[in-house]
């Protein structure tokens, strides 16, 4: 798979249009390695002319703010500034809501100032812009995919359309859940929630969640965070319904929609 | 004679002690810690508009915002009244504008009367909802005793503000030979007061007006001690909110000062003065720590619980409910400022919010998902509150849950929440 670094362009005397935040789920989580080469696929098709920090990605250090430790949030924010400053980045991707939060809200006045996209958006404009065709792909016909809005993606930062028109290219049903967009139910990972046991209750916030998604009797989950993609499979498994539903990251269903 | 000299000091010692108590409530709010909401004044008045004047946020239920409505447009229509019933007390006149405004005098005061009556209606609806359907919402936890006794108090005063304005108006209508036309009244006057003498019709005309009046200067009085004075709060509420993003999170300056230092060795700690951004601790432990908006919030909290309702980890039985970490907020300003007013401003009680009002488990159960403060009416932001809780927790006093304690060693020590190496983070580039 060509994944081209920040380094090795830089000593060729070349530089990206755009950078792609892998995250570390994306980088070390085995699910999230499988969205994170479904994107570098599209990248790829789409002659993107991209590139990886590898080893020099560091965490965004959104857990860290959320648990309430500022001081290694800021570290992080810091540290990673001086790379992607370095770099002259001026445009950035993620492949997960949280990062994309971090970078694009809270870096900036920390002095990372720079253009982020989510991968949905990226995907989008790919469309638009005439880079990506789905015409004709049958891939998804007559399937029924519901979208579950990350929370970072959707309240924090207003994304509600992008994961949604993407959907609809597939010529697939996209089949709402009862709490969707401003609405929609966390999965249960956020501020912190993935690296820690919840607390004492009656139920799984990601159990309750499931519940949402298998009342539309959608064929896929589709999501837009490796967070929440944990905690949708764990919550189908929960109900033992592996076999009837699969739960999807959009740039997973993009990539086999145009058979890449 | 008298009766004026009566209603003038009735009326100028309501006001005064409504503005002493408003006076108190700023003092509190003036407590917290600052924080820049200037600037966007034309984004920050669109946003009043569209959120607290134009009740856009409530219209998520439709049939609340619908009973809320008629309450809320009523009010502001009934003060036309109010005015006349001023003017008329200081003046010994009746109806004072009545024969200046002829025909729109009957126009307005029915157009009052009907929305009264929707509001007797949204009332009598919001009381049979709180003690008669038992909606979830309304029967939690944190609503037992006081905060309901509040809710149902309210409600009751607003119906007897009603009351008052219909016996006014129907008697005097049933005094009348030639009725004034008042859509509502007349026809109270010609079912209720019908065939009552003169004299007792004038008594309750007198008993309707004189209880409109006290109700209004108690309700008044009311409200800075009661949930209800989002009436007036909701306004500065909106017109200070948050314009940023929702998922933004504020930078601590001290910490950038701070970390600014550790990443350069070079730097003379005592080049820049930093004392103007250094808090007094990290994070909140007490009111006094968190900012003013959130102060702000807490007496502009008027305990719907939307917030709630709509809260993960409170749906799935956690201990977190963002409406309670509101009223804690308030319960515990209220009760630091009356302590400090007494015995000046760096009095301490050895009480804070955090342990004392709102325990840790709540504020570990949040996942940040910003569903309260999406769904707030008027708009205002629990999560911020949680979140500077966390960080007294975790900088002052290291106190997390362990699992923490290892994600942020992973951080620190390899650059990820998990023990990966970080020389393993391009692996995936060559794994099929």
């Amino acid at each position: 798979m060509k994944v081209p670094t920040m380094a090795s362009l830089l000593a060729e005397g070349k530089s990206p249009d755009i950078l792609f935040w892998v995250g570390c789920s994306g980088s070390f989580d085995d699910r999230a390695k499988k969205i994170t080469k479904a994107l570098v696929k599209i990248l790829n098709h789409c002659k993107v002319n991209f590139a990886v920090l590898g080893t020099e990605e560091n965490c965004s250090g959104d857990p860290a703010k959320r648990a309430g430790n500022e001081f290694t949030f800021q570290m992080q924010a810091m540290m990673n500034i001086q790379v992607l400053n370095g770099y002259e980045i001026k445009k950035i991707v993620t492949g997960c809501p949280h990062c994309f939060n971090t970078l694009k809200n809270e870096y900036p006045e920390l002095g990372g100032n720079y253009e982020v996209l989510h991968h949905t958006q990226l995907i989008q404009d790919l469309i638009l812009t005439g880079k990506l065709t789905l015409e004709g792909n049958q891939s998804f016909k007559g399937k029924k995919i519901t979208f579950h809005d990350p929370c970072y993606l959707g309240r924090a930062n207003d994304v509600y359309e992008a994961p949604r028109s993407l959907i609809e290219k597939l010529d697939a049903e996209l089949v709402e859940m009862k709490r969707c967009k401003t609405n929609g139910l966390c999965c249960g990972a956020g501020g912190a929630q993935m690296f820690k046991e919840a607390e004492k209750g009656n139920k799984e916030i990601n159990i309750e969640r499931t519940e949402d998604a298998l009342e539309t009797n959608a064929n896929i989950i589709a999501t837009g965070c490796p967070f929440c993609n944990t905690m949708m499979t764990d919550g189908i498994k929960n109900a033992d319904k592996e076999a009837e539903i699969k739960v999807m990251d959009i740039a997973e269903l993009i990539a086999n929609a145009t058979d890449l | 004679m008298i009766e004026i000299i009566i209603f003038s000091i009735l009326l100028f010692s309501g006001f005064g002690w409504f503005a002493y108590n408003v006076s108190k409530v700023r003092y509190n709010i003036l407590l917290g810690r600052d924080v820049d909401r200037s600037g966007n004044a034309k984004d920050r008045w669109k946003t009043m508009l569209l959120v607290a004047f134009g009740q856009k946020k409530m219209f998520t239920k439709p049939i609340a915002a619908f009973l809320h409505l008629t309450l809320y447009v009523a009010f502001v229509i009934t003060q036309i009244e109010l005015i006349e019933i001023i003017a008329d007390g200081v003046s010994g006149e009746h109806r004072v504008f009545r024969s200046a405004l002829g025909g729109f005098y009957t126009f307005t005061i029915s157009f009052i009367e009907i929305l009264t009556l929707l509001a007797f209606i949204g009332t009598v609806a919001f009381l049979a909802r709180r003690n008669l359907l038992k909606l979830p919402r309304f029967t939690m936890a944190e609503l037992k005793g006081w905060p309901t006794r509040d809710a149902n108090l309210i409600l009751l005063m607003e119906i007897v503000l009603i009351v008052c304005i219909f016996t006014m108006n129907g008697a005097d209508e049933a005094m009348q030979e030639e009725s004034y036309g008042f859509l509502i009244s007349s026809f109270v006057g010609a079912t209720v007061f019908n065939g009552m003498p003169q004299d007792t019709l004038h008594v309750l005309e007198s008993v309707g007006w004189w209880g409109h009046f006290l109700m209004v200067l108690t309700f008044m009085n009311y409200l800075p001690y009661s949930k209800h004075f989002h009436i007036f709060l909701a306004f500065p509420n909106t017109y200070y909110s948050n314009l940023e993003k929702k998922g933004k999170l504020s930078n601590m300056a001290a910490v950038t000062n701070e970390v600014k230092l550790m990443l350069d060795p070079s730097a003379d700690p005592y080049a820049t003065p930093v004392s103007d951004v250094s808090p007094s601790r990290f994070g909140a432990k007490d009111v006094t720590d968190l900012t003013w908006k959130n102060l702000l919030d807490a007496y502009t909290c008027t305990e719907c619980g939307r917030c709630t309702s709509s809260c993960p980890a409170n749906i799935t039985g956690k201990k977190l409910s963002p409406r309670k970490i509101m009223m804690d907020t308030r319960d515990r300003l209220v009760e630091i400022g009356e302590l400090k007013r007494k015995n000046g401003n760096d009095y301490e009680d050895g009480k804070s919010l955090i342990g004392d009002y709102i325990t840790e488990e709540e504020i570990w159960a949040c996942t940040s998902c910003n569903a309260c403060v999406q769904e707030c009416p008027i708009n205002i932001d629990p999560l911020s509150i949680i979140i500077d809780l966390r960080r007294y927790l975790v900088m002052e006093e290291s106190k997390m849950p362990t699992e923490l304690t290892g994600m942020l060693t992973n951080i620190e020590n390899n650059g990820a929440p998990w023990q990966f190496s970080p020389s393993d983070r391009l692996n995936w580039a060559n794994e099929d």
